[in-house]
């Protein structure tokens, strides 16, 4: 099938490109002054983390689309971009507490960037667990849409909830109202790592995709 | 849209009903209230933690279960002898169907909740009578959120397999910004600070409830209809 073999040509190009991330982030762009090599872990990880966002962000609007049209495309394209953004999201988790522990000497606090990427991570394991214990295509397409939505609105109510508690979490030096606040090498790095990250992600949704269409052609009822 | 609110109230009022005639839910769910209020007793040292510390806590997660347990139930009725079918093949519409629904589920929670809020100021000691007022706008905001969303959801995860357990996975995430908004309000208002203090909070517990009413009435036709 095409669309398959696309996708993982671009997934592989994607991890192609992801390795020449590391050799730029680790040979060619300067020490952090007070971090060390604890902040190489940065073009890992904040990369992840805005794909994640912005995976789950197009979850919501797949459902918007898919209850408006009825179009089959948009449920497809639900499911592909929540399993890839539970994968982006469990890179974000993971990365993050390797580079807490040496600088804020823990694994985890309570903080509000922390928390609400968490939730992030639960509400789309909450979406596949749900897609997982419906049977009827029909129905799993519009329950699915009806939770993507109520997921778009609430994230915006998490934020203001968690924005009333203390942060840890570094501010935003890139994007931000003024200019980038850090060194053109890292910053060179760091904007080569989005791109390969949305790479990856457009790789492994449309694999994801034309896995979901050789299911249903397989066995339609499923 | 009277028609709307008459239906509305026709099945809310079949709801409660059924409720009060069988009375098996809504004890169930005031027995486990007082039983979760029992095992917080011993979930803490009393001799490291003060009663008042904690009743925050105490008092939102013994409601949240409470919630939980109760909206699981309103879909579930419907299945019984396919009457979802019948309900949806009645001259009503949709969305009078959830907000039937709704009012049936506020009623059962704030039931669970009249009985839990003076066990709690018992069994804990805390003078709930000063704050009155002011908490039962707290407790009344912060369930109509809850209530509304899970009304929702429990439509859905009721024909699912697995509808106990998935509901409350579907629907903590969704309490959670009332229910952090809920414990800090009511925090202050056990600290003895003046209502002042939680007008911003109380704002916040609004719009959630407004923006998900909302969300959830032009929802709730794509999770019913075939």
């Amino acid at each position: 099938m095409r669309l398959l073999k696309t996708g993982r040509w671009i997934t592989i190009v994607g991890l192609a490109l992801l390795a020449a991330v590391y050799v730029r982030a680790l040979a060619f762009t300067p020490l952090e002054r007070f971090q060390g090599a604890a902040q190489k872990i940065y073009y890992i990880h904040v990369p992840s983390a805005v794909c994640a966002m912005l995976a789950m962000g197009l979850v919501g609007v797949a459902g918007i689309l898919y209850l408006l049209l009825k179009d089959p495309r948009f449920d497809r394209f639900g499911e592909a971009s929540a399993e890839v953004g539970v994968a982006f999201s469990l890179v974000m988790l993971t990365t993050g507490p390797l580079w807490a522990k040496p600088i804020w000497g823990t694994w985890w606090t309570w903080d509000a960037r922390l928390t609400l990427t968490l939730f992030l991570f639960l509400l789309f394991l909450g979406y596949l667990l749900l897609r997982g214990a419906v049977t009827e295509p029909g129905l799993r397409a519009r329950y699915s849409a009806v939770l993507g939505i109520c997921g778009l609105v609430l994230l915006p109510f998490i934020h203001l909830s968690v924005y009333l508690f203390r942060t840890l979490h570094p501010e935003p030096i890139v994007l931000k109202p003024s200019a980038p606040s850090l060194p053109s090498e890292m910053l060179v790095t760091l904007l080569f790592s989005f791109l390969v990250f949305t790479i990856l992600y457009v790789g492994l949704v449309t694999q994801r995709y034309a896995v979901s269409l050789l299911r249903e052609q397989a066995d339609p009822h499923a | 849209m009277p028609d709307v609110w008459r239906h509305a109230w026709r099945l809310a009022r079949k709801d409660l009903l059924i409720e009060f005639r069988s009375r098996t839910a809504i004890l169930s769910a005031v027995v486990f209230t007082v039983l979760v209020l029992m095992v917080f007793n011993f979930g803490r040292d009393p001799t490291a933690v003060a009663a008042i510390d904690l009743a925050p806590s105490i008092l939102w997660v013994t409601f949240t279960f409470a919630a939980m347990l109760a909206l699981n139930r309103a879909f579930q009725l419907e299945l019984e002898n396919q009457a979802l079918d019948g309900l949806l093949l009645a001259p009503v519409s949709r969305s009078s169907i959830y907000l039937g629904k709704l009012i049936a589920n506020l009623a059962f929670v704030a039931t669970v909740e009249a009985v839990g809020l003076p066990l709690f100021a018992v069994f804990f000691n805390v003078s709930i009578l000063p704050v009155l007022g002011p908490l039962i706008a707290v407790v009344a905001l912060a369930t109509i959120g809850f209530v509304a969303v899970g009304t929702l959801f429990s439509a859905m995860t009721a024909r699912t397999r697995f509808a106990e357990l998935l509901l409350p996975v579907l629907l903590l995430p969704f309490m959670m910004p009332p229910l952090i908004w809920a414990v800090l309000a009511t925090a202050a208002l056990f600290a003895g600070h003046p209502l002042s203090a939680v007008t911003g909070w109380l704002s916040f517990l609004a719009a959630f409830d407004i923006v998900f009413v909302t969300l959830a009435f032009a929802l709730f036709p794509a999770t019913v209809d075939e």
